[in-house]
């Protein structure tokens, strides 16, 4: 079974790769809000339902795969 | 000169890169140097300190640092720090330091975004007991993710504990008040972004990161 996890910046750290895409497509006058750059991670496990999947997956991330004090993450199954 | 103290090891990576320089550092101020792979398990009694070299391990995959703080030799060198022996990370190291919570904090990408090479000045906050330096530092730093982060309390924590060990005198890279390098509460463990192992002697630009290793000979742990 695979799951999606989106790791993406906490708010009140300056995303510094976001900033950098929100300029550039400024000076091609492609009008913007804001960008957010984080990353998407696919995890295939083994497991028998939608909810195991999802605890190994947390298990997993919170393991390595993003740093509290900076990132936050979501998931889904896929 | 300290030929009676137990060797100084070494950490190396895959992709660690400035792991040559620092054994030639080490063996500088008269100590002796001992690679430890990152698949090694040791026995800190065997050593009298250690140093986490700057690279690029894994090559930065998932954060810079992160899956080097997963490595076996990680385990034992937090082992070392329980028993309060001298640790210093410089530039990966640091952020290796930081990814295995030896280090409070997180080191991100510059706010520029560019990867930054470049001559520092350095002010010394408070003096680390087992890494010396003068008041003012002149070394290079090379990086791309050495913007020291921490939440407000933590940096509250950092001032009011004397753990800021070096600032900025021009901020290069966004690091919160202007930190370049940091200590642990109990002031064993040392972590800056700037490279004092590429100024060590008077040719190669400044000598000002003599010391840093230096005091190592003179004060490391038996």
């Amino acid at each position: 079974m695979k799951v999606g996890v989106k790791v993406l910046p906490r708010p009140e750290v300056l995303d510094s790769q976001g900033r950098a895409v929100e300029k550039t497509l400024s000076h091609h006058q492609l009008k913007i809000n804001q960008c957010v750059m984080g990353k998407y991670v696919v995890l295939d496990v083994d497991a028998t339902d939608e909810k195991e999947a999802l605890e190994q997956a947390k298990k997993i991330t919170e393991f390595v795969l993003y740093n509290p004090l900076v990132e936050s993450f979501e998931m889904e199954v896929i | 000169m300290g030929s009676d103290r137990k060797p100084i090891g070494i950490l190396r990576f895959l992709g660690t890169n400035c792991d040559r320089d620092i054994w030639k550092a080490v063996q500088s101020v008269g100590l002796e140097p001992q690679w430890l792979w990152y698949q090694d398990r040791f026995d800190p009694e065997d050593y009298s300190g250690f140093v986490v070299p700057g690279g690029f391990s894994y090559g930065d995959y998932v954060r810079s640092g992160a899956l080097a703080s997963l490595a076996p030799v990680l385990g034992c060198l937090k082992e070392a720090n329980e028993k309060g022996m001298p640790i210093l990370g410089i530039c990966n190291g640091f952020q290796i330091l930081c990814e295995s919570g030896l280090l409070p904090g997180a080191l991100l990408k510059n706010e520029s975004t560019r990867f930054i090479d470049k001559w520092v000045k350095l002010k010394r906050v408070n003096a680390s007991p087992y890494f010396s330096s003068n008041e003012e530092i002149n070394i290079p730093i090379a990086h791309g993710e050495g913007r020291f982060y921490c939440g407000e309390s933590t940096l509250k924590e950092l001032q009011d504990r004397e753990q800021i060990w070096l600032r900025y005198s021009d901020n290069p890279n966004g690091s919160v008040d202007d930190i370049a390098g940091i200590l642990n509460a109990n002031k064993n463990v040392a972590g800056l972004m700037p490279h004092p192992e590429r100024a060590m002697k008077k040719w190669m630009g400044t000598s000002d990161g003599y010391s840093f290793f230096a005091s190592l000979a003179d004060g490391g742990l038996q």
